[in-house]
């Protein structure tokens, strides 16, 4: 298990623990986090579990595939920290990672 | 007395409706009646990961029971509608019990079409639709099992691609000249054929299918119009998919080719709406009536009903797109190609990597994007935005795909 804070728009924070292997959109959904849908299933077709990712763990995660990079321009807030939640896998390096849901991502 | 919404069908339309409908604030109770005994789950990896065994059931459902519980949604599941009184408000359960409502949502989604000709009935023969279908059908999907796939759309191909990676030896027959040949052009129909050769699966076009014989043991015997018998211990089915709509035209709600409905999602009949794959409806962008069978739509749909519920005069106006996995390709469509005039392609077939762009009259319909996420994303642009495109930027490779954006 890893921890993993998710953090929304309104500054709601919450701490889940997350087994490792699983990735963090389902992590998301599975904990009732709001703002993070998943509409797709996880497979990088939707852009609806748009994560900004804190600076300090940005480094910590696999790079981005092209998928994941071009799915992220459909998205309104795009910025140097985005990922897609679905694409980040729970590992132990990921242990206290830091996320925060977009505004208006529903 | 505060208000009950009442949806009848637990897919993905469903479940969006019973969440979107908190969302917008709806305080009555919601309460939500499926025929299938399962919370509400994602029918997209049916046919792709959890047919190979790789995903666990729990992760099909689109949210936890305890997500419902929080909603203060209830759900009645392995339940079926029998009657709708909409004069008073009323569905009668097959349990008979009673159910009023104060605004009814019809979520009901669409069955597989049947095999109609002689044999159909085969223990062979499987059909691909629910989590029952699968798991019906998971004790045959073995290495070296002879599957024979009858109808070579995406249900069909995704199958197949599953089936070849896990050693199967796979057979699709195919009734027009190329796979896919109802919903895109020739030449997305012949590079899949070709990806599916280069896997092994054998793909018999302009092939019908007449009968199936019994060969004993299990096995059955597939009649085609070319004089074949092709012997398979697994036979699936993937010839479409037809609107649940009985139970509404029952209840004196119009149809035609699914629930009719406007563009907030009514039905002829007052508090009455629906969404999702049963749904006949009109869009604004194509300006034309359609009935789509995709989870976008799904989604769509549920969140325009939950709004208009809500009293918020939503209209539905959405590109539709959606999404093929099959071995390393990628196939993700945006828009309707139906009417195009002229189609242009972007890079090669045989890199497995290119995309379709599908015009009519010189503007863009839909995008077939093979291994083309940004493709996808620019034509996805360009068609909500209505933007002109010229058939020149969109061949030349020179230009970044996200510079077709500004053409």
């Amino acid at each position: 298990m890893i921890k993993v804070t998710y953090i929304e728009d309104n500054g709601t924070s919450r701490d889940i623990d997350v087994e490792e292997g699983t990735n963090l959109m389902d992590a998301a959904v599975d904990n009732l986090v709001p703002g993070i849908d998943g509409d797709c299933g996880g497979v990088s077709a939707c852009a609806t579990c748009h994560v900004h990712v804190d600076a300090a763990w940005q480094d910590k995660l696999e790079p981005m595939n092209e998928t994941e990079d071009s799915m992220l321009d459909l998205t309104d807030s795009r910025d140097d920290s985005s990922r897609l939640a679905c694409q980040i896998t729970a590992a132990a390096a990921l242990d206290g990672l830091v996320l925060r849901t977009p505004t208006g991502q529903h | 007395m505060s208000e009950t919404t009442v949806i009848i069908g637990g897919g993905q339309a469903g479940a969006q409706t019973v969440m979107s409908l908190r969302r917008e604030g709806f305080e009555g109770k919601i309460v939500l009646i499926a025929d299938e005994p399962e919370l509400p789950y994602q029918r997209p990896p049916l046919s792709k990961a959890y047919l190979a065994g790789e995903m666990a059931k729990d992760r099909l459902f689109i949210k936890p029971a305890a997500f419902y519980d929080k909603l203060d949604a209830e759900l009645l599941l392995g339940v079926a509608v029998e009657s709708i009184d909409t004069q008073v408000q009323q569905l009668t359960l097959k349990d008979g019990s009673i159910q009023s409502y104060d605004q009814l949502v019809f979520a009901t989604g669409g069955r597989v079409r049947r095999l109609s000709c002689s044999g159909a009935d085969h223990p062979a023969v499987h059909y691909l639709r629910t989590l029952t279908d699968v798991e019906a059908m998971q004790a045959r999907f073995t290495a070296g099992t002879r599957m024979a796939i009858v109808g070579g759309g995406y249900i069909g191909l995704e199958t197949a691609a599953i089936a070849a990676k896990d050693g199967l030896q796979v057979t699709v027959l195919e009734a027009q000249a190329t796979p896919l040949a109802r919903v895109a052009c020739p030449e997305v129909g012949e590079f899949f054929q070709t990806i599916h050769q280069q896997a092994g699966v054998s793909i018999h076009c302009d092939t019908l299918l007449e009968s199936i014989e019994d060969e004993g043991e299990g096995v059955a015997a597939l009649i085609t119009n070319t004089g074949e018998r092709i012997l398979a211990e697994l036979v699936v089915v993937g010839i479409g998919l037809l609107p649940n709509v009985e139970l509404a035209a029952s209840a004196g709600i119009a149809c035609d080719n699914g629930i009719t409905v406007d563009e907030y999602c009514r039905t002829s009949v007052a508090n009455i709406y629906a969404a999702g794959d049963c749904t006949n409806h009109p869009n604004p962008i194509y300006q034309r009536r359609m009935r789509l069978e995709s989870v976008h739509n799904a989604i769509e749909q549920g969140k325009t009903v939950a709004a208009n519920i809500c009293g918020k005069n939503t209209p539905y106006a959405q590109v539709p797109w959606f999404w093929s996995d099959q071995y390393d390709v990628k196939l993700q469509t945006v828009g309707i190609n139906m009417g195009y005039d002229q189609t242009v392609i972007r890079g090669q077939p045989d890199s497995r990597s290119f995309a379709v762009f599908y015009l009519q009259a010189g503007r863009l319909l839909a995008v077939d994007a093979i291994n083309r996420p940004a493709e996808f994303v620019a034509a996805k642009k360009i068609i909500t935005q209505g933007l002109e495109v010229s058939v020149d930027r969109l061949q030349d490779e020179a230009i970044n795909a996200k510079e077709l954006v500004e053409a």
